[in-house]
């Protein structure tokens, strides 16, 4: 594990103008995992790390197992080979209690919001984890119970501001518009603090001033925050623009690795993405 | 007019949480508890009209409140966990045998071990209360299958419950204290050394019970606890990858309505019936529960009441009208029609209003908001 | 010998019993494999083709019709009401409901129960009417081996030969005909089938006909057995069970699932009912059913479900 801590250079088209952001040590590693559902291989041998601070796309043709490898590292599904290390613990598969306990939160391909309740709902469930109070107080809505429910809406407040929906705050999330909903999602997934945050498909079906505030959004958590982002995307632009380090993967191995400069100028990746017979 | 929110400020995070944020609301809602608590009991007892005779209090009011409070548990577990029942009855039956033993005394031999165990008859609120708690207790026994299976699974598990407990106590006689005929009478209603005993006394009682347990309900689906199982019910793995434990939800909302279930069963059994058998507590039942829940408002507290109040007044609707207009109908006519009516209400809520009476009242508060103009 | 005489009488009077839920059972797995649908009302279809076809037979008997001829009517009757019902279930109920979740399809389903409960006995009547299309008398077998020999039921016999042509019927229903194929189909992915020209609706018709019919023919048994009558429904409800057991997506799961559950209640109730009081086959097959769903959630034949996001 490298200790050093490499200070980003502003090359041209390598990632995104933040010039003082300090990238630190690996923060989670993926080492030779391999997942298969039946016969079908989704994702075979595949090793990358990601580092503190940093922003790494995962990103290849559809179906190359980039959702899958996510649902891996917050552990949805248990890979059939290899191991996991975040934080410096060492697992064979993750729990999804646990990663989310310990700092992953994800958004997800397909939305998966609560659809039945409302913005504020959404957002404040994703502080589940981080509210103590028992049963009894909460019955009573009184003392405790209500401290702890108005400071975790005091947090929550803030991140409604900062994605600028505090106009939707009391809609129900099922009836707003895609872009909207993408927002809150985000707004979910930061409400639980993560060190980690797992972002698929962002910005998928986004016209393109969304896609621009969604990268703003991308951009401003990893700065102000230090939160780390890991995302599949598949707008080269915005990939190329916005990430560190790109990891590339096509029928379930990685084909490259390395920053967007380097992994535009690799010929596997050129193949695999203009379509090459093999 | 009337109803506007307009310069209402909230001013802190706690004012804006509140069960009614709006000041019309507030004031309607002291009108109706004051009208429930003192307004009724005052008709009833100068015998004036709607309230004549006892019929209103012992044959609607009473049982209307109980069934309410009963489908506020349900909904807790399907409304607001997205947990199907089809076992409510089951569980309002082990709160009132709960109760009815506690109530009596209970005395378990283990001759096995060589000795006993004995609990002297315990005081009529207490007994409820652990009824509502032996409830609970099963619930969760039978909430632990939700955690492997799903939906549709769940309701054949909640089944097993109903007739599982439907036979318990009709056979093991322990539960009806070896009552010969397999009916019981509830013991006298005590509390704190006072005797409740005229229907305005048993109405009052079930209004107590029905506004502390809807208000703690009510605290619970508004917090954390209640944002947890609503993320269950509507995504469960997205609700799981962001550290929600679908253990504690689940079991915690099976835990607490069957509570609730459980002691509303109790005063169903104690208040209303005062004498009962175990098919009062059958899987007609416990779709009853469920229709209220669906046509009130799947996810609603107050839908709950509403849902208990049209599935009650229905069959006296259907019969009353058709007298009324000279056309006599035969109670088994009145009780085909029930079973019509409802059933179609129910595919029409689902198709047009899933969230059933509640939100087409919230509708209309929506509209009178801007009311006298269109938009 | 007496012991195992006795043990196998009631194992084949249980088997020949779990046939008839084996009946209601397909039904389910019609629906369920077509559309998704959970359907509660299975039963109260068994109920309504019952009393259709009993009540159209006795008006037809009273009016001197002969008895081949009053079968034939009644039984034709019963299936026109059972192809009215799939009808309006599917252009009332189901056809607005698309793409709604699991559950709300399977509340509807309940409300149907309901409607058609009620409709059914307000106009055909709710008492127990008598049906008497197969012999009930029994059959003593195997006497040289057994002393006394064996009694089994000849109605339950029926039930078995009935099921059986049943469920060749309907394989060759869904592997050789268009329809069928089309029905296979849909059952895989609604939207798809509908894009290569499936009409769907029409499908989905047509699976509630289907359902409907195998609820006629178990009305035919069970009406024989029980007389036609309301408490038929809560019998019917035992399928669930089964299809639990069976698993929910299975043909051959539904036939097993009921000769499971149809032997292991009538092996329960006279083994060990007699230590805890009697009566246990009210409950027996659902706390079975959950003590499969802990150990095997997809059922004995069900496909394994991989959950994705």
């Amino acid at each position: 594990m490298k200790a050093d801590v490499q200070e980003r250079s502003g090359a041209a088209g390598a990632g995104h103008a933040g010039t003082d952001r300090a990238i630190g040590d690996v923060l989670l590693s993926v080492e030779n995992v391999s997942l298969a559902f039946g016969g079908v291989k989704a994702i075979s041998d595949v090793s990358f790390d990601i580092r503190k601070g940093e922003i790494r796309a995962i990103i290849g043709p559809n179906g190359a197992g980039k959702t899958s490898m996510l649902n891996v590292i917050n552990g949805f599904y248990h890979p059939n080979q290899g191991t996991i290390t975040f934080k410096g613990t060492k697992r064979h598969d993750m729990r999804p209690y646990i990663a989310a306990s310990q700092g992953i939160s994800r958004t997800f391909q397909n939305l998966a919001l609560f659809k039945g309740m409302t913005t504020l709902d959404n957002i404040m469930a994703g502080r589940a984890l981080k509210m103590r109070r028992g049963l009894l107080w909460q019955a009573l809505h009184w003392g405790p119970a209500l401290w702890e429910e108005i400071r975790h809406r005091e947090a929550v407040e803030k991140i409604i501001d900062f994605l600028e929906i505090q106009h939707i705050r009391k809609a129900p999330v099922g009836k707003l518009p895609y872009g909207l909903q993408k927002r809150v999602e985000l707004g979910r997934a930061l409400a639980m603090e993560p060190e980690l945050l797992l972002l698929d498909e962002p910005m998928a079906g986004m016209n393109l001033e969304e896609k621009m505030d969604m990268s703003r959004y991308i951009l401003t958590v990893n700065d102000q925050f230090a939160t780390t982002v890991a995302l599949i995307e598949h707008d080269m632009g915005v990939v190329m623009d916005i990430s560190d380090r790109v990891v590339v993967l096509e029928y379930g191995r990685k084909i490259a690795d390395g920053t967007p400069d380097e992994v535009q100028r690799n010929q596997r990746v050129i193949d695999a993405y203009l379509g090459i017979s093999h | 007019m009337l109803y506007r929110e307009a310069g209402q400020f909230k001013t802190s995070y706690t004012a804006d949480m509140a069960i009614f944020p709006i000041r019309q609301d507030r004031i309607a809602l002291i009108l109706l508890l004051l009208f429930a608590f003192v307004g009724i009991p005052l008709l009833a007892h100068f015998q004036l009209w709607p309230l004549g005779s006892d019929y209103m209090l012992r044959a609607i009011l009473i049982p209307f409140l109980i069934l309410s409070l009963a489908a506020i548990g349900v909904n807790i577990l399907v409304g607001y966990c997205g947990q199907i029942s089809l076992g409510s009855g089951a569980f309002m039956a082990i709160g009132a045998y709960s109760a009815y033993k506690f109530g009596t005394g209970v005395h378990i031999p283990l001759e096995f071990l060589g000795t006993e165990i004995r609990i002297a008859p315990l005081p009529v609120l207490p007994s409820i209360l652990l009824g509502g708690l032996m409830s609970a207790i099963v619930g969760i026994l039978f909430g632990i299958p939700s955690l492997r299976i799903k939906g549709l699974y769940l309701a054949v598990a909640t089944l097993a419950a109903q007739f599982f407990f439907d036979w318990v106590f009709l056979r093991v006689k322990w539960f009806t204290n070896y009552a010969p005929s397999g009916s019981i009478a509830a013991p006298d209603l005590h509390f704190f050394g006072y005797f409740v005993h005229s229907p305005i006394e048993r109405y009052l009682l079930c209004l107590v019970f029905v506004t502390v347990f809807a208000l703690i309900a009510k605290n619970l689906v508004r917090g954390n606890i209640g944002r947890q199982w609503m993320a269950i019910r509507d995504m469960d793995i997205a609700a799981e990858l962001m550290g929600i434990r679908p253990l504690y939800a689940k079991l915690t909302a099976f835990a607490v309505s069957s509570f609730i279930v459980g002691v509303a069963g109790a005063l169903w059994a104690f208040i209303y019936l005062g004498a009962w058998e175990p098919l009062a507590f059958s899987i007609d039942r416990s779709l009853q529960l469920l229709f209220m829940v669906i046509i009130g408002g799947l996810g609603s507290i107050l839908g709950s009441f509403l849902g208990a109040a049209f599935i009650l007044i229905l069959p006296i609707l259907l019969d009353q009208v058709p007298h009324a207009f000279g056309v006599p109908v035969s109670v088994e006519t009145v009780s085909h029609l029930v079973f019509i009516v409802t059933g179609a209400l129910i595919c029409y809520l689902l198709i047009v209003e899933p969230h059933g009476f509640a939100r087409l009242w919230s509708i209309a508060k929506e509209k009178l908001r801007l009311w006298p103009f269109p938009y | 010998m007496v012991v195992l005489g006795q043990f196998i009488e009631v194992l084949i009077g249980g088997l020949l019993a779990g046939v008839l839920y084996s009946l209601v059972a397909l039904g389910f797995v019609l629906i369920f494999k077509a559309s998704g649908v959970f359907n509660f009302a299975q039963g109260a279809m068994v109920l309504l083709a019952g009393l259709a076809l009993v009540r159209s037979l006795d008006f037809l008997a009273a009016r001197g019709v002969p008895m081949w001829a009053a079968i034939v009517l009644g039984l034709l009757f019963a299936a026109v009401v059972m192809a009215i019902t799939a009808a309006l279930i599917q252009k009332l109920v189901l056809g607005p409901l698309v793409n709604q979740s699991d559950l709300s399809l399977f509340m509807a389903t309940i409300g149907i129960t309901f409607v058609l409960e009620g409709a059914g006995q307000m106009i055909f009547g709710s008492d127990v009417y008598p049906l008497s299309l197969f012999p009930t008398d029994a059959w003593f077998v195997l006497d040289g081996l057994f002393e006394g020999g064996l009694l089994v039921n000849k109605l339950d016999v029926w039930g078995g030969l009935i099921a059986g042509a049943l469920v060749a019927g309907l394989a060759i229903f869904f592997q050789r005909t268009k329809t069928g194929r089309a029905l296979r189909a849909v059952a895989d992915d609604h939207a798809a089938a509908e894009s290569v020209g499936i009409p769907i609706t029409w499908i989905w018709f047509v699976v509630w006909l289907v359902a409907g019919l195998v609820a006629l023919v178990a009305a035919t048994v069970w009406g024989t057995k029980l007389g036609v009558q309301f408490s038929i429904v809560f019998l019917a409800l035992k399928a669930l069970p089964v299809l639990i057991i069976g698993g929910f997506t299975s043909v051959p799961g539904a036939i097993v699932g009921g000769l499971i559950v149809g032997a292991g209640e009538k092996i329960a109730e006279v083994y060990l009912g007699q230590q805890i009081g009697g009566g246990i086959e009210y409950w027996f097959a659902y706390v079975l059913a959950l003590a499969v769903l802990l150990v095997r959630p997809q059922g004995l034949f069900g496909e394994r479900i991989i959950e994705r996001i």
